[in-house]
């Protein structure tokens, strides 16, 4: 594990009544890299990313993020921390608009909005802003949409606005591609490529060109366990790697 | 970009506010309000009462529901509470109406604070379940309890002199006095809901992993919205007590956690009219059709089911689908 690792994991297991999701899997994701999680179905890349940021209980195993031990930590304040993740199924509020969606993330600037006695026109001060983010991902003309109207990919992008305008330091990215049409797969991938700058992210995808395309470095897990870790070129050439994609017509 | 949607993309209008409330908002509550000032010569005093306090129950329940997302099937244990307390302070303590109303709120807040942070532990059905099991401890508490007069319940209570001053014992005088209670509730309610707060619960309402991955303690705004419903059914429950000068086990029965379900779901759930019309329409019909003895009952079923197999969003919800226009 190397002094640079702004996210680490160790000895993550995480068992399930007789089934080993996760087992012993180490992990070290260095600060300002494009860090990729692949392999087979049901090899518990989902489970480790919701261990990773506390969806989930590991049964055992240590994860430190900027130094500091999160492992005991709720998943609300491991966000806090600037550790924010995205979803397989698209994340966005259905029956908020466009603009309302981000919103919510800029709103937590204010701390806790517990004030139930204010009208809600003092989040107009966040607006410009929440515009700002929408445009960047190229929704502003949907604005005022409720995001349930959105076609898939738009949905995406609008996550990815929301999960933006938290500012988080390190991006959890779970199958971004996920589902997307061809079109929509190089937009949103020039889009993480360009908001990698200056920020950490960790993403699960099947999507191996993306994959090639985008990461510095790749893990591969298979039945729960790390079972090559490299750049694209030497994971590729790995046999336990090919052994295990073997059947699903991949490397 | 794809196209491969096929939504008209019809921008919403830029809404139009007044106060921080849409035009359309201001003067649907507008008609009501001068409607409501003119009904008692018109309608049964006592009546409308009653609409006004189970109104206000809705629409506590509906804060829950429609925006917490959270269904509570034991809110009788609030609303009837309330008003045992507040029909206990004002017959027994003597104390003065407004003061009694604010020992039976304060007692729904409490009971709230208890059953809510053990209840939001629990999600969907389990939620439900504990509060249904809480709800009905508090029942059999009442059946029990000296106090509480038993089967008889608290009868007789005195309306007593608001503030010490005013007597409110004639209906005409009581109801503006519920007016005024009720539709402050109804809209201190809505500016929950309009709020940054309400802003949040919303999203919590509509994903929630996706509001604790951006850093929301969800619980907590689950437990504040829990205790601030049961505090206005409390409200309810209370000023009702003084209407009708009683407090009884129907108030604090499993069927009026059933019927504030049907008042809202009937009226449109996560509507802000929406339980006020749901609670008119079922008070109407139990007093208009109280000729038919239990048939009512079942006339409620009737309308409960086509209600959500015509119009699942309930009436409301349906004026607003086709106005497109929140309501």
């Amino acid at each position: 594990m190397t002094d640079a690792a702004i996210l680490s994991a160790s000895g993550l297991t995480k068992e399930f009544k007789g089934f080993v999701a996760v087992n012993k899997v180490d992990l070290a994701v260095e600060r300002g890299t494009i860090h990729a999680l692949i392999g087979p179905n049901g090899a518990g890349k989902t489970t480790c990313f919701n261990l990773l940021t506390k969806f989930l209980q590991p049964t055992a195993g240590k994860i430190t993020y900027k130094g500091q031990d999160i492992t005991g930590l709720t998943p609300a304040d491991i966000a806090r921390q600037g550790l924010v993740r995205s979803f397989q199924i698209s994340a966005v509020f259905p029956n908020l608009t466009v603009l309302e969606n981000v919103r919510i993330a800029l709103q937590r600037r204010r701390g806790d909005s517990y004030d139930f006695w204010r009208s809600e026109s003092v989040l107009h001060e966040y607006d410009d802003e929440a515009r700002a983010h929408i445009q960047d991902v190229g929704l502003t003309e949907f604005s005022n949409e409720r995001a349930a109207e959105l076609s898939y990919g738009r949905k995406r992008a609008l996550e990815i606005a929301t999960t933006l305008a938290l500012n988080p330091e390190m991006l959890l990215l779970d199958e971004p591609m996920a589902g997307m049409a061809q079109e929509d797969v190089e937009r949103i991938s020039a889009l993480i490529k360009r908001i990698s700058q200056n920020r950490t992210i960790l993403m699960v995808e099947h999507n191996l060109s993306v994959v090639a395309d985008l990461s510095d470095r790749i893990t591969v897990l298979a039945r729960g366990e790390v079972l090559a870790e490299g750049d694209y070129a030497t994971v590729s050439k790995d046999p336990k790697v090919i052994e295990a994609y073997i059947g699903a017509g991949h490397a | 970009m794809t196209t491969t949607d096929t939504v008209s993309h019809v921008p919403v209008q830029p809404r139009d506010k007044t106060m921080g409330m849409p035009r359309h908002h201001m003067l649907i509550f507008a008609c009501l309000f001068v409607f409501m000032l003119v009904a008692p010569f018109l309608l049964y005093p006592i009546f409308l009462m009653k609409v006004m306090c189970f109104a206000l129950f809705a629409a506590a329940f509906n804060l829950l529901l429609g925006f917490g997302g959270l269904l509570s099937f034991g809110h009788a244990a609030y609303f009837g509470s309330a008003s045992y307390i507040s029909a206990h302070a004002a017959k027994v303590w003597g104390l003065t109406p407004e003061l009694a109303i604010l020992c039976g709120t304060g007692t729904a807040l409490v009971l709230g604070i208890v059953i809510g942070s053990l209840a939001i532990r629990r999600q969907g059905i389990y939620f439900a379940m504990v509060t249904l099991a809480f709800a009905q401890m508090v029942y059999f508490f009442s059946l029990q309890a000296e106090f509480t007069g038993g089967e008889d319940g608290i009868q007789a209570v005195p309306r007593g002199e608001l503030f010490g001053l005013l007597n409110i014992q004639p209906d005409r005088v009581l109801y503006y006095f519920v007016l005024a209670i009720t539709f402050g509730g109804v809209l201190a309610i809505y500016r929950i809901i309009h709020s940054p707060f309400g802003q949040v619960l919303k999203a919590i309402r509509e994903n929630e992993p996706r509001s604790i991955s951006l850093g929301y303690h969800v619980n907590r705004y689950k437990l504040a919205v829990f205790v601030i419903s049961a505090t206005f059914a409390g409200l309810a429950g209370a000023t009702k007590a003084l209407v009708f000068q009683l407090a009884s086990l129907t108030d604090v029965y499993w069927t009026m956690s059933g019927e504030v379900v049907l008042m809202t779901l009937l009226g449109g759930m996560g509507t802000v009219f929406g339980p006020l019309l749901g609670a008119g329409i079922i008070v109407a019909m139990q007093n208009y059709f109280a000729s038919f003895g239990a048939w009512v009952t079942v006339m409620q079923g009737v309308i409960f089911v086509l209600g959500v197999l015509l119009f699942r969003e309930g009436i409301v919800g349906v004026i607003a689908q086709r106005i497109k226009k929140p309501l």
